[in-house]
């Protein structure tokens, strides 16, 4: 008895109308992808749907009072609140570089949060 | 951010370009890749890079870098190769006017009112959003209702919470994106509102914005009322009929304390109107020939300035061959006249650039009307593609290739997107 699950890609603008076949806990087949990226989409959502987080953190003597930051990786989509609402209890100072680590392994995810600018000093 | 302003301005630039986004960047590169050896970017906000800078998502750069980059590090990965190619950009400066002998005034902090002749300029000034007062929302005039671009720089450049209980008008990507920030900053987003029976966002935005935080789209529904003395306190919303009129005694109450607008933007073309360039009625941008030259010589345009686009990549795409014709030009080069006029046709919205040569490789962007899968694209009688399908919200690029056009002899090229079927008979 096989089951269709539908997704829809997130990975580029096109927005494919994806369907994943099942049966029980087996992948069977991948279809409605234009490319790779909706075929291995698809199958992660399925099974552990992530998604990169992108917010902002307080920062102390730059031209800004936010550094934009992000998730280095997608991280599981249940702990986006979590990850954010830590990251909201930071305090950085200026500068800081793009790249730069923010926060080293949100929630046991062994994903870091970097900063996505570089900001110098005020 | 380092003062990259220099400290005087020269009395003539090759190339002039008005704006410091995404699209007056790549339009700095492509001039001095042209020959142009003096370059000015003229930007009016504290450092350039325009929008990209309060658009912290991701979503950036999958064509242009071949990763994906959020809007802050793909304007530093821009602004990094302009400053590679000794370009000067003056930040806190307005450009006044622009006068058809190309001399351009402008008002900086650092050089007070400043004139600078240009060989060739740049018109990159981008879009503004449409506001409340666009689309006559009755009601009370309370605080709480603005654009979500704006609650964008309050949220990501600012700090700013904008609101608790925040109502969305509008499924546009800011919008969209401005749902699923709001949540994460801990307010509440109790529903978007959207006037037409589809999302007008990309698709990835309604599910990663919207879906994952249970947020409810209320299509082919619109605000009606804004309610509140001091503060937004409520809206009043109301499904619409096919010719989109408010069914009023279908109407309900939102509580919220915040309204944001997502509704579209507008090619922002001050300049350009005052310059007596030529603009095209649908896009409200200025009419293009195949190197971005518009009515008025010498002058090129690019990006939202001159039609709204969804993907920043092919903003600087497009930009940089504006630059690149205004860099060619300020160096004496013309390239060939372009003798085909694309027009848009059946279920095509606009076309860019508005005009093509058959020598040389083109890209074009269309919009189209209506949604429709399968369907063909078609030019005229000569060439003819299959799409798996086309909706309002998303634009279509083209690349045209001289051979797409042999045995096209006549000057105007009809484009038309028709459903698959009727293209086969």
């Amino acid at each position: 008895m096989t089951e269709t699950s539908h997704y829809l890609c997130i990975g580029c603008p096109l927005g494919c109308r994806l369907e994943v076949e099942t049966e029980g806990d087996e992948i069977i087949e991948v279809r409605g992808q234009s490319c790779k990226r909706g075929d291995t989409f698809a199958r992660q959502e399925h099974v552990d749907p992530r998604r990169f987080v992108t917010t902002t953190v307080a920062i102390e003597g730059a031209p800004w009072p936010r550094l934009p930051v992000a998730t280095a990786e997608a991280i599981p989509k249940h702990l986006m609140r979590e990850v954010c609402a830590t990251l909201h209890t930071l305090r950085l100072e200026a500068p800081v570089e793009l790249g730069d680590v923010v926060l080293r392994d949100a929630h046991g995810t062994g994903v870091d949060v970097v900063a996505t600018r570089s900001l110098g000093r005020r | 951010m380092p003062d990259l302003q220099p400290w005087q301005l020269e009395r003539r630039y090759d190339v002039v370009v008005v704006g410091g986004g995404p699209a007056g960047l790549a339009a700095a590169v492509g001039a001095r890749e042209q020959g142009a050896e003096r370059v000015l970017i003229v930007d009016r906000e504290s450092e350039p890079g325009g929008i990209l800078q309060q658009c912290i998502h991701h979503g950036f750069g999958l064509h242009h870098f071949k990763e994906e980059l959020t809007g802050p590090a793909y304007a530093q990965r821009y602004l990094e190769r302009v400053l590679e190619h000794d370009v000067d950009i003056v930040t806190d400066a307005y450009v006044l006017d622009v006068d058809p002998t190309r001399r351009v005034s402008l008002l900086s902090g650092r050089h007070g009112r400043t004139e600078v002749d240009a060989g060739a300029v740049v018109l990159a000034m981008g879009a503004r959003e449409r506001t409340r007062e666009a689309i006559r929302i009755p009601g009370t005039r309370p605080a709480g209702v603005m654009t979500a671009g704006f609650a964008q720089k309050l949220v990501n450049m600012a700090g700013y919470l904008p609101g608790r209980r925040v109502a969305i008008l509008g499924s546009g990507d800011i919008g969209l994106i401005m749902a699923r920030r709001l949540m994460l900053e801990g307010a509440e987003v109790v529903g978007v509102f959207e006037l037409m029976p589809h999302a007008n966002g990309l698709t990835r935005n309604v599910v990663q914005c919207l879906h994952d935080f249970d947020i409810p789209l209320h299509l082919s529904t619109t605000v009606v009322r804004i309610h509140g003395h001091d503060r937004v306190d409520k809206v009043s919303v109301a499904p619409v009929d096919e010719a989109l009129r408010p069914r009023m005694a279908e109407a309900w109450e939102v509580p919220c304390d915040t309204l944001l607008v997502s509704i579209g933007l507008i090619p922002d073309n001050e300049l350009a109107r005052a310059l007596g360039v030529r603009l095209d009625p649908v896009t409200t941008g200025p009419v293009v020939t195949s190197t971005m030259e518009t009515s008025r010589d010498g002058v090129f345009a690019c990006g939202n300035t001159v039609h709204i686009h969804d993907l920043v990549d092919w903003v600087s795409q497009e930009s940089q061959l504006a630059g690149g014709g205004a860099g060619a030009f300020a160096s004496g080069r013309r390239s060939s006249a372009d003798n085909v006029r694309l027009v848009p046709g059946r279920n095509v919205r606009s076309c860019v650039p508005h005009t093509i040569t058959t020598d040389r490789e083109h890209t074009v962007f269309l919009r189209v009307t209506k949604s429709l899968a399968p369907c063909s694209l078609r030019l005229g009688e000569v060439y003819e593609r299959p799409l798996r399908y086309v909706v309002p919200g998303e634009m279509v690029t083209l690349k045209v290739r001289p051979r797409f056009l042999q045995g096209f002899h006549g000057g105007n090229l009809h484009v038309d997107v028709v459903p698959r079927e009727e293209a086969a008979a």
